[in-house]
This record gives structure tokens, C-alpha cells and sequence, in this order.
């Protein structure tokens, strides 16, 4: 048997595992876009269509939209792998768990939070959101997506051996989404006031790179308790 | 090579097992045997390193397998009750991921070796559409694809046939010819006669 000792081949079998999946499942990639769609659709509806309340609205209601919609996937990231025993294989590997996590969190962005970023500019239009504005959301989008994965991923990690256990990580998880919410709509309202916002797109880069290294080794030793 | 020392596994507040101890060297397998809830998927989890011993420790070539996990995952091979086939995917799919994740080459002869275990013309359906005995199979292919010295395998004959049942046995032989050493946990008998067969009961503790 002939063994080669590569992190990209780990990293990329269990990635695209995940991705090969979803698109075999497609109502995984198109619920949570729908999702999205309708709860900003729902907006207009309940408050009215006066344009410059929608706009002034806009960017809190699509990243909380982000938000929920980004949690629709979260509960199956591990429960598939935990129930049918996937999971003790990846521990059982002599590759560092850390970097398996890594993969599948780069999965689930992937399947849910990068299609949200593409079809922005398109529910932007709903929200008579302005050209500014749109660049501002977008490139949150970019930088906070991912961040929700990792920080969800903690908790989908926590309470995976669970029955129940997505409303507890709904629970665990939003609260930590808070700072993410508050510097990214933060950004979108200075753009819309034709000012620099980079402050707040660095602090949210800073959090993601901060996520990408520690997150893995929190969402490994999660999935270790809830396998023991 | 594999040293239990004094180990202890409390579940429950009920006390499965209590300062157990053997050896298992190359060349030697080993059966679990003990009624229901004795307690003897508990031990090779224990013994997988996926739960730790509520005393004692699992020694590894003289050292325990909690200090340095990696080197030790490279020389085990764990296949449980939960045998880690995804449904979806097809056999093949699930063999190449498999490797991938142990860190073995993909470039292997599969399909020959997935006639050789009967499932000729099975390979690209998902798994989901097979039967019961023939997952088991699927996940018991990764016993031809690896270098592992210690096999660790939770009731690896349920849903087999005889025919596969003496096939594995079988495989074993060889495993053990090599200087691999084998742990299981079985309810059936083995039927192929094994030289350094030891046999370890778990009874039910109340």
C-alpha cells in the first residue's frame, strides 16, 4: 500500500464530498436561497412599499436574512458524517482533525454562503437598495459569510450528538453573530452616507482571518466530545 | 504491541467494566464476547481512542495512544457499528474517499477488488439501493486497502452470508500471517480455525 502524506488531498476529498453531495441533494443549495428571497420579500410586504424606507431598511434586512439563512444548513454540516460513522473515520485518520474541519466549513460556505453573494445584487433591487450601497453589501457579504460558517460550525460541532439538537445551536450560535451584524451593517450605513467605510471591512477580514486559524481546532475538539 | 492497562469504562453510574487488562501482540487476535450492554463497543471505542478511559490507559508500542493520536491512527484501522459508507454516494465513491482521507493512494485496482467481494456491476449505484449484507461489504473492502497493523472491528459479520463470513475469516489469516493483530467483537462463532486465538468475556455488571 502506498501511503502520500498530502494535506491538499485530504482537504480537497472531504470539500468536495460535501459539495458532490449538495448537488445531488440540490433543495440543500436552492432552500437557503429561496429562504433568502422570501423573507426579504416579506419585508415590502409588512412595512410597506415606500422606497426610502426600504432603502434606509435594506442592508439590516439582508444580512439578518444572511443570517437565518446561513442557520438552514448548518444542522446537517456534521449530522450526516456523525450518523452514518464518517466522523470516527476523519478521527481515525492520521491526518490532524483540524484540517478535515477546515474542509467541510469551506464546503458549506460554499454551498450556501457564496451563492447568497451572487444573488444579492439581484434581491438588492427588491430593497431599492442604491449602487453604493450594493458594492458596501456585497463585499460584507464576502468577508461575513464565511465568518458565519466558522462560528456556526462551532456549534453545529457542539451539538451534533444530539437529538434535538438544532435549536439549541440556533440558540448557541446567533448571539455570537452579533458583532458580525453590527460591523457589517455598520459599513453598509457609512457607504450609503458616501463615506470610507474600510474600517469596518478590516475589522471583519481581521475576524475572519482570526476564525479561519482558531475555529478549526474549537470545531474539532467539539466534534471529539460529541463522538466520545 | 497493544497494552490495556487497568482500564475502567463508568457509564451511566453504572460500572461496565473495571481495571481490565491484557496484551495483544502481532500475530494474535482477540475476541470480545459478553452478553448485550456488557459493555464491549464501549472498550473498542476506548481502545479506538475515541472516548477516553474513565481510569487506566491504552499503550501503543509502550506509549499511550493519547499523547501522540496521529501515529497511532496511522497504524489502526476502526470499523464500527456505524461502518462510515455514505448512502449517497456509490461504492467506488466511498472506497476513493475513504483512501483519500487515510491517506493512501487512489490509483488502486477497485473495481476488480469489489468483483472479488461480489459486487460486480454494483459499483456506480448509490449505496443507499443495497442491500443490508452488501453496505457491510462496501465497508469491508477497506480490510484489502491498508496497512494497518491493528484492525479494531465492531461485529464486522452482521448481515454477511456464510460465503462472506469465511471470506473475511479468511483475509484475517493473511492479516495475522503479516504480523497484524486483530480485536473483534462478535456473537457468531469464528469457524476458521485461528492459532493464537484469545478470547476476553465482559460480563454484565448490575
Amino acid at each position: 500500500m502506498l501511503r502520500q502524506h498530502s494535506y491538499w488531498q485530504l482537504f480537497s476529498a472531504v470539500c468536495k464530498k460535501d459539495v458532490q453531495l449538495a448537488f445531488r441533494q440540490r433543495a440543500e443549495i436552492v432552500n437557503p436561497i429561496l429562504f433568502f428571497l422570501i423573507v426579504i420579500t416579506l419585508f415590502p410586504l409588512a412595512i410597506g412599499p415606500e422606497p426610502g424606507l426600504l432603502a434606509r431598511m435594506a442592508p439590516g434586512i439582508i444580512w439578518v436574512a444572511a443570517l437565518l439563512s446561513t442557520m438552514l444548513g448548518l444542522d446537517k454540516l456534521f449530522r450526516d458524517d456523525f450518523n452514518d460513522g464518517s466522523l470516527e473515520q476523519l478521527i481515525a485518520s492520521s491526518y490532524p482533525l483540524p484540517l478535515t474541519v477546515l474542509g467541510k466549513v469551506v464546503a458549506h460556505w460554499l454551498i450556501t454562503g457564496l451563492p447568497l453573494v451572487l444573488m444579492t445584487p439581484l434581491f438588492a433591487l427588491l430593497l431599492n437598495l442604491d449602487s453604493q450601497a450594493l458594492v458596501a453589501t456585497v463585499l460584507t457579504l464576502l468577508l461575513g459569510t464565511p465568518l458565519l460558517s466558522f462560528i456556526g460550525a462551532i456549534g453545529a460541532g457542539l451539538t451534533v450528538g444530539l437529538q434535538k439538537g438544532g435549536i439549541l445551536m440556533s440558540l448557541l450560535v446567533l448571539p455570537l453573530y452579533i458583532p458580525v451584524l453590527i460591523f457589517a451593517t455598520s459599513a453598509i450605513d457609512t457607504s450609503t452616507m458616501s463615506l470610507d467605510y474600510s474600517g469596518q471591512l478590516a475589522i471583519l477580514g481581521a475576524m475572519l482571518v482570526i476564525a479561519i486559524i482558531s475555529a478549526p481546532i474549537a470545531i474539532s475538539s467539539a466534534l471529539k466530545v460529541s463522538v466520545s | 504491541m497493544l497494552h490495556i492497562k487497568s482500564v475502567t469504562c463508568i457509564k451511566q453510574d453504572r460500572c461496565l467494566f473495571a481495571d481490565l487488562n491484557f496484551r495483544l501482540k502481532s500475530g494474535q487476535i482477540m475476541q470480545l464476547a459478553g452478553p448485550n450492554g456488557a459493555g464491549k463497543t464501549s472498550l473498542l471505542r476506548i481502545i479506538a481512542g475515541f472516548s477516553a478511559p474513565d481510569e487506566g490507559q491504552v499503550m501503543w508500542q509502550g506509549e499511550s495512544i493519547a499523547k501522540n493520536y496521529d501515529e497511532f491512527a496511522r497504524e489502526l484501522l476502526f470499523i464500527g457499528h456505524k461502518t462510515g459508507v455514505n448512502n449517497q454516494l456509490s461504492a467506488i465513491e466511498n472506497l476513493r474517499f475513504w483512501l483519500q482521507i487515510q491517506g493512501y493512494d487512489t490509483d488502486q485496482e477497485l473495481y476488480s477488488l469489489l468483483a472479488k467481494i461480489g459486487l460486480v456491476g454494483l459499483e456506480d449505484v448509490p449505496v443507499r439501493t443495497l442491500s443490508a449484507g452488501q453496505q457491510r461489504r462496501v465497508a469491508l473492502i477497506r480490510l484489502w486497502l491498508n496497512d494497518a497493523k491493528l484492525w479494531v472491528l465492531d461485529e464486522p459479520f452482521t448481515a454477511l452470508d456464510k460465503a462472506g463470513v469465511a471470506f473475511l475469516q479468511q483475509r484475517f489469516l493473511t492479516h495475522l500471517e503479516q504480523g497484524g493483530a486483530i480485536l473483534l467483537t462478535t456473537h457468531q462463532d469464528l469457524t476458521t480455525h485461528f492459532a493464537h486465538l484469545q478470547t476476553v468475556t465482559l460480563e454484565y455488571r448490575h
